[in-house]
């Protein structure tokens, strides 16, 4: 093909959240779509994860990653709506060029009225948390050795130590049990397990799987090939407790060390990027510092559940089709939104006014609570105070504000806070 | 029976190597390890330095100011990264200044074209210098390379041109018989009439082997971070601080590619496995660095490395031959890669005191240029993908890589037979997600372009295996 084309809505990324924002914009009105992925298949980085858990939100019913993937790849399809795999974006011009290569069209770029970016997210790695010692091979981060082991059908190793406890790790860890491998343990920097409750329970517990909260890999073995990992505890400044290093012989060591929103063609433009999620600024309609720009799924922030990805999705294509029939209206008063107390981040990080009914705070603690209050004000006084009985950093919280009456606030400026209020 | 053994595939053996492909003799280089420039040309700070700093009368000071001079020209007939960004060595207190002063009259007896400036030029030159500094000197010929590249470059030019590469060939011993050396390895013996010993860091174990007169080379570590390339503005020249009481002190420079470096460390090292790197050293590292610049944006450190060098306690390059048609090139550290095109040099007129050296009539000095996708105009991109559309299909997100320069990259002469190879000739893997998304990706390829299983595959030297084993089927 290799040329320029328009469409009305460029998605970036035919994962959870792009395919969501592409049902939703189609369902609002807008026929003239292009859904790019990079991937040889739609559906993003759900294909490889064949555990169940997935849907209970969105369908109310439990199932694989696959098959959660497979319901909205089939919307997609009923709908008509134009896909293109093996397509990676290389540039998004703040006028709204969307510049794609693909084995199939070449170098193509695309005039688009507006564009959604769902790109997704990436695992940190060893590198951005400066692990000591050698650098073999064998060292991989947990998503990684998930699509060797279910794209691809190849194990990375068969004795396994994890480091960190995000939710890819846990579920590699049963994953990899199953499959014949040994995984000698899972040790998390923190006091606490930054994955899911019940990934804990059903992928560690259930295969007497050893979790060691606050320890870390002190020392990776190994010339060509890891040989074996140095794990140690840490004291409350996660400094090495000195004389109590724990050596374990693996042939394997993954990472689920965190993950990291993934925006580098909007950096690139100078959109206004979140010093705490690491995604994009957005507004309640998830539009981000460059209009007709729309950001949504894990490459905004990084989620627990993909329902809630899709959900945000939902909300930009809806929002995308709004730009798209003549503008969003937000032209009421502007409610800056900021975390205060205890609070990680929160988003949106503005509303509008007139927007308040449609707006849902999504935000995580920085550290786990017990019987608390979650405190939202505005302009310092206290408009919507909801008791907690526990909150945790590796849960997200929602809090929809229909129905609160601000007018009584409308001035020059609206700040709106959330915080943790300890009785 | 080869006229020319080189042992060691690093900046300087391929240099040599190169330089001896325009004449007619049979030429063989022995590399330990599954790639070339694997040791200490992949782990280094890639300056050219521009040769002020070598004390004056060295080894090191006339052959880094002559081969600062030849590069450029090598750089461009080889199709290699160069960078002449310039560098600026930044003094912040009187001491330094006094130092500075010193080192400027070394610079000026070296020959190097260089001028003290003060704080008020450094930092309209270079904005994020610190803040602290007082006077620094301008050394405007000293430039950043593509180590990878280069030593590549280097070896598939001299193998066009000729020279043999045998890879995974350990040296294990050297005899002499005669006028001929048998120069034994871990899979079969070789015989030349001339060797070069350009092992690096295992140069004095390559020495031993045939000299009565033992050499020690000291391995030196040497520990970096890499920060990840970003839009906003940095420094934009190669940043050195000046060596003091506090320490011998560390750079912080850009690279070819726009990635950023801060280190090295230095300690000395029992083993030359020893490449790991530590906390507590990198802590120093960027403490360090802090005597140049006030911000380091720590948020895009993607890597950490660690390189060793080859120090002689001589402190100089050492470049002798103590035996007849034994060559030695010893302790080559910094400024080992910018000096390299004039070792090469000499080198040559070394080995023609043995050998008669004849040029080839059809000597090629130029390398098929890289394709660089990426950096290419939107009309000649496509153009390009109209005559394969594999340069349309993209394989790595970080550093924009197509699947038609990976299958390039594979079938040169010494082409990428490992991940690590493919990442240190085309650079899929070198970004934010380090192979995290491309390396299932170039695994592929690998297997398709070479014939290779999966499980065979590895992503350095034998041994590093990626994949254990197949799941299902036939394992």
């Amino acid at each position: 093909m290799n040329g320029t084309v328009k469409y009305d809505l460029v998605i970036v990324g035919g994962g959870s959240a792009g395919l969501a924002a592409a049902v939703a914009a189609y369902d609002s009105g807008i026929r003239s779509i292009l859904v790019l992925e990079k991937d040889k298949y739609l559906g993003g980085i759900l294909l490889q994860c064949i555990h169940n858990g997935f849907g209970l939100h969105e369908f109310k019913e439990e199932m694989a990653g696959p098959e959660y993937a497979q319901r909205f790849i089939d919307q997609v399809k009923e709908r008509g709506i134009e896909c293109k795999t093996n397509a990676m974006v290389l540039d998004i011009t703040p006028d709204r060029k969307v510049h794609y290569s693909s084995l199939e069209d070449g170098y193509v770029v695309v005039e688009a009225g507006a564009v959604i970016c769902s790109t997704g997210c990436s695992e940190r790695t060893r590198g951005a948390i400066n692990i000591p010692g050698t650098r073999p091979s064998g060292i991989l981060t947990a998503g990684l050795a998930q699509r060797y082991l279910n794209i691809e059908g190849y194990m990375v190793g068969k004795r396994v130590f994890i480091l960190g406890s995000g939710d890819i790790g846990l579920i590699m860890a049963r994953r990899m049990t199953l499959e014949g491998a040994k995984v000698l343990g899972v040790a998390e920097l923190m006091p606490y397990s930054n994955g899911l409750n019940r990934n804990i329970v059903q992928c560690l517990h259930d295969y007497n799987i050893p979790l060691y909260l606050h320890h870390t890999v002190k020392e990776i073995i190994g010339k060509d090939h890891i040989e074996k990992v140095v794990i140690c505890p840490v004291d409350d400044n996660l400094k090495f407790i000195e004389g109590q290093d724990m050596t374990f012989e693996v042939d394997t060591l993954l990472l689920s060390v965190g993950l990291l929103p993934n925006n580098p063609l909007l950096e690139k433009i100078g959109v206004r990027m979140h010093p705490k999620t690491k995604g994009p600024v957005v507004n309640e309609d998830l539009e981000t510092s460059i209009p007709g720009i729309f950001a949504c799924g894990n490459s905004l922030h990084v989620h627990d559940l993909v329902d809630f990805v899709s959900a945000e999705g939902r909300l930009a294509g809806k929002n995308a089709a709004r730009f798209l029939n003549g503008g969003l209206g937000d032209d009421t008063a502007v409610i800056d939104i900021a975390p205060l107390n205890g609070i990680g981040y929160v988003l949106p990080s503005l509303t509008h006014l007139d927007s308040i009914d449609d707006t849902v705070l999504k935000f995580r603690v920085k550290q786990p609570y017990n019987n608390v209050y979650i405190n939202i004000k505005v302009n310092g006084q206290s408009v919507k105070r909801l008791k907690k009985p526990y909150l945790l950093p590796a849960e997200m919280e929602n809090i929809p504000l229909k129905g609160l009456e601000l007018q009584a606030f409308a001035g020059d400026k609206m700040e709106m806070t959330v915080e943790v209020e300890e009785s | 029976m080869y006229d020319i053994i080189i042992i060691g595939a690093g900046v300087i053996g391929a240099t040599i190597a190169r330089n001896l492909s325009r004449y007619d003799v049979k030429v063989l280089v022995l590399e330990k390890n599954s790639d070339v420039g694997d040791e200490t040309s992949c782990a280094n700070s890639a300056i050219v330095h521009s040769g002020y700093d070598p004390h004056p009368g060295t080894l090191k000071a006339e052959l880094n100011m002559a081969g600062n001079r030849m590069f450029a020209k090598e750089c461009e007939e080889l199709d290699v990264e160069l960078k002449n960004i310039g560098s600026l060595t930044v003094a912040t207190n009187k001491e330094e200044e006094d130092m500075l002063d010193k080192l400027y009259v070394d610079g000026m007896t070296n020959g190097a074209p260089i001028e003290i400036i003060s704080a008020e030029r450094l930092r309209e030159m270079e904005p994020f210098v610190t803040k602290k500094a007082t006077k620094a000197i301008w050394a405007p010929t000293a430039g950043i390379v593509n180590p990878f590249e280069l030593v590549v470059a280097l070896m598939e030019n001299a193998m066009d041109n000729g020279v043999e590469l045998k890879l995974e060939e350990k040296v294990t011993g050297i005899a002499k018989d005669g006028d001929v050396f048998k120069v034994e390895t871990e899979k079969g013996a070789y015989q030349a009439g001339v060797v070069i010993n350009c092992a690096g860091v295992n140069s004095g174990v390559i020495n031993n082997y045939i000299n009565e007169k033992k050499e020690l080379i000291r391995p030196r570590k040497g520990e970096y971070y890499v920060l990840d390339h970003f839009p906003a503005p940095y420094v934009t020249h190669t940043l050195f601080s000046v060596p003091s009481s506090k320490g011998k002190g560390v750079l912080v420079s850009p690279t070819t590619h726009g990635n950023y470096l801060i280190g090295p460390s230095s300690e000395f090292v029992e083993s030359e496995d020893d490449k790991g790197t530590d906390g507590t050293t990198l802590d120093n590292v960027i403490k360090e660095a802090y005597r140049l610049v006030d911000e380091i944006p720590m948020q895009y450190v993607i890597r950490e490395f660690s390189g060793l060098r080859a120090y002689h306690d001589s402190g100089d390059f050492v470049i002798n031959s103590p035996v007849p048609g034994f060559i030695n090139m010893l302790g080559i550290q910094s400024p080992g890669l910018a000096s390299s095109p004039a070792i090469g040099e000499k080198a040559i007129g070394m080995v023609r005191d043995v050998i008669e050296l004849r040029e080839k009539k059809d000597w090629n000095p130029r390398r098929r240029p890289l394709y660089r996708v990426n950096t290419l105009p939107v009309e000649e991109r496509q153009a390009l993908i109209a005559t394969n559309p594999d340069f349309g299909q993209m394989v790595c997100r970080c550093e924009q890589v197509t699947k038609g320069e990976v299958i390039d990259c594979i079938h040169r002469n010494c082409g990428a037979r490992t991940v690590k190879g493919v990442k240190k000739r085309v650079r899929p893997g070198f970004g934010k997600c380090q192979g995290g998304f491309c390396e299932p990706l170039i695994m592929k390829i690998l297997c398709d372009e070479l014939g290779k299983q999966p499980v065979d595959v590895n992503y350095s030297n034998r041994g590093s295996y990626i994949l254990k084993e197949k799941t299902k089927g036939e394992k």
